[in-house]
C-alpha cells in the first residue's frame, strides 16, 4: 500500500538549533529527513515506521565543506554531487569521490546526503567503506551540545547506530594525512549506477620497498555493518609483500567477514570476491613499491 | 495532517496550492496540476521516469516532497518547448525514433536538459554517465543515444551561429 500524505506530519525548522530542539522535546518521535533518497522510498512503499518527519534539507549549517589545516569537515547534509565536485576531496580522498560517483545515479546524487547514508546504516552503502578507510570522525549535535567520536564503531549492529534519539550528525571529519598513500576502491555489482553492491571495498596503504608500513582495508555488503578488516591489517603491517603473504591475507579477510545469501548475491561469491579484492589491492601496493 | 498553502513555481508559472506538507511532488504535478508528462515508473527513485529539474538540477519527483521545492524553479517536460516550438532534444527524439513506448522519454529529456546546461559539449562517456539512472525497458537505447547526440550537436551549432 502506498502512503497517504494525510497520515503524515512534516515540519521544516529554519535552523539546526530549532531542529535539535524539536528532537529533544520528544526524542525518537521525529524522523529526520534530508534528501529523502532512502526515507521517501520507504514512504512511497508505505513502509515508513514514523508518521512524523522533520526536514533538515536546506539547513545551511549542515551543507558546508570546510577545508581546515588538518582535516576536511563535511557537513552531514552535503550531497554526493557536492562531494564529487569538490576539488580537495577529489585530490586527497579519491575513494570518497569515486563512491559519490557510483552511488545511485545523477538525480540521486543531487539529493542523497553523506549524513543520510551513515544514519540509514545499510551495510551495502557505497560511501561508508571509504569513511572507514580514511579514519573519519563524526561530530554529533543535540541540545546537550556536540560530541566527537570515531566513525569506526558507530554502527552497533545491523541498521543500529550510536546516534542518540535526540541527536543529528553535524559533520564528518576526514584527516588530511593520506596524500602519499596508494588508494584502491572497488564496487562489485550488476552495474555501477542504481545497483546495490554485492561487495564494495576501500583500501589504502603505504609501502617502503616491499614492506607494508601502513594499511587500511574496509569492506561493505559482507557483514551486518561496514567493516574494517582489522586483523588482516594487523597481520600485514611490517611484512614483505609476496605470494604467500597475499594468500594469507585473502584467507584472513574471508575469515573476518560475515557474508550472507540474499537477492543480490551469495555468501560464497561475496567471500571469494572479498579475498580477490584484497589480493588485487596488495598487488597494486607491491607494484607501487617497485615503481 | 492539515493541508497548507504552498507556492510552487512550475514552468515559469506560480501556482498557489493547498496540499499536505508530506505530499510528493510527482502527485502534485500529476493530480493537482494535471501535468501528466512526468511519469510514475518504479516509485522508488530507480527508473528516472519522474525526473524533473529543480533550479536546473535533475531530481526524481516520485520521492521528493513538493513543499521542499518552494521558492525554487521547477521544470517539467511540459516546460521544455520554447515559444510553442520543440526544443532540440524533442525534435531529435522525433527524427531518430528515440521514443518507443515513450514512458521513459520525459525523464530522459529532463536529464539531458540538465546535462546540456551543465556541459554543452559532453563526450559519449559523459552522456552515458549522466543518463545512468534513467532506464528504458523497451531497451531502445541506440536510437535514443543517436537522438541525444544529434540534439547536443544542434544546440552547439545554434550557439555558434548566435555568436
Amino acid at each position: 500500500m502506498r502512503s497517504d500524505p494525510k497520515d503524515y506530519e512534516l515540519v521544516a525548522p529554519g535552523s539546526l538549533q530549532a531542529a535539535v530542539g524539536l528532537l529533544a522535546r520528544s526524542p525518537g518521535e521525529w524522523l529526520p529527513i534530508a534528501g529523502g533518497t532512502d526515507v521517501m522510498v520507504q514512504y512511497a512503499a508505505g513502509k515508513l515506521p514514523s508518521r512524523k518527519l522533520v526536514s533538515i534539507w536546506n539547513l545551511a549549517e549542515l551543507r558546508s565543506i570546510e577545508v581546515l589545516a588538518n582535516e576536511i569537515r563535511l557537513g552531514a547534509g552535503c550531497t554526493y554531487t557536492n562531494i564529487r565536485e569538490h576539488g580537495v576531496i577529489g585530490r586527497e580522498f579519491p575513494m570518497l569521490s569515486s563512491a559519490a560517483r557510483w552511488t545511485g545515479g545523477i538525480a540521486n546524487q543531487n539529493r542523497g546526503t553523506l549524513g543520510g547514508n551513515i544514519v540509514n546504516a545499510s551495510p551495502a552503502a557505497d560511501s561508508l567503506p571509504a569513511l572507514l578507510a580514511y579514519d573519519a570522525e563524526l561530530i554529533l549535535i543535540s541540545v546537550r551540545g556536540e560530541r566527537r567520536l570515531p566513525y569506526a564503531g558507530f554502527h552497533a549492529g545491523y541498521k543500529k547506530t550510536k546516534l542518540a534519539p535526540d541527536e543529528l550528525i553535524r559533520a564528518v571529519c576526514l584527516p588530511r594525512r593520506f596524500s602519499g598513500y596508494v588508494c584502491h576502491a572497488r564496487k562489485v555489482g550488476s552495474r555501477n549506477a542504481q545497483a546495490i553492491s554485492k561487495v564494495c571495498m576501500a583500501a589504502l596503504g603505504r609501502v617502503a620497498g616491499q614492506t607494508v608500513e601502513d594499511v587500511h582495508i574496509a569492506v561493505g555488503s559482507v557483514a551486518p555493518v561496514p567493516l574494517r578488516l582489522s586483523e588482516t591489517e594487523l597481520m600485514l603491517r611490517g611484512k614483505v609483500i609476496n605470494e604467500s603473504l597475499v594468500s594469507a591475507a585473502k584467507k584472513m579477510a574471508v575469515a573476518e567477514i560475515r557474508p550472507i545469501d540474499d537477492i543480490r548475491s551469495t555468501a560464497k561469491y561475496r567471500a571469494a570476491v572479498t579475498g580477490n579484492l584484497v589480493a588485487e589491492f596488495l598487488n597494486l601496493l607491491s607494484a607501487d613499491g617497485k615503481a | 495532517m492539515k493541508k497548507e498553502l504552498v507556492e510552487l513555481k512550475i514552468n515559469g508559472r506560480t501556482h498557489e496550492l493547498a496540499i499536505e506538507p508530506s505530499a510528493l511532488l510527482l502527485d502534485v504535478l500529476r493530480q493537482d496540476l494535471g501535468l501528466t508528462g512526468s511519469k510514475r515508473g518504479c516509485d522508488e527513485s530507480s527508473c528516472g521516469a519522474c525526473t524533473v529539474l529543480v533550479d536546473g538540477v535533475a531530481m526524481m519527483s516520485c520521492t521528493l516532497l513538493a513543499a521542499s521545492c518552494q521558492e525554487q524553479e521547477i521544470t517539467t517536460v511540459e516546460g521544455v518547448s520554447q515559444h510553442g516550438s520543440l526544443a532540440a532534444i524533442q525534435k531529435a527524439y522525433g527524427d531518430w525514433g528515440g521514443a518507443q513506448c515513450g514512458f521513459c522519454t520525459p525523464g530522459f529529456i529532463m536529464t539531458v536538459k540538465s546535462l546540456m546546461a551543465e556541459n554543452p559539449d559532453p563526450s559519449e562517456a559523459e552522456v552515458r554517465a549522466a543518463l545512468s539512472s534513467n532506464l528504458c525497458r523497451c531497451t531502445g537505447y541506440s536510437q535514443m543515444y543517436a537522438a541525444i547526440k544529434s540534439a547536443i550537436a544542434a544546440e552547439r551549432n545554434a550557439m555558434v551561429e548566435a555568436k
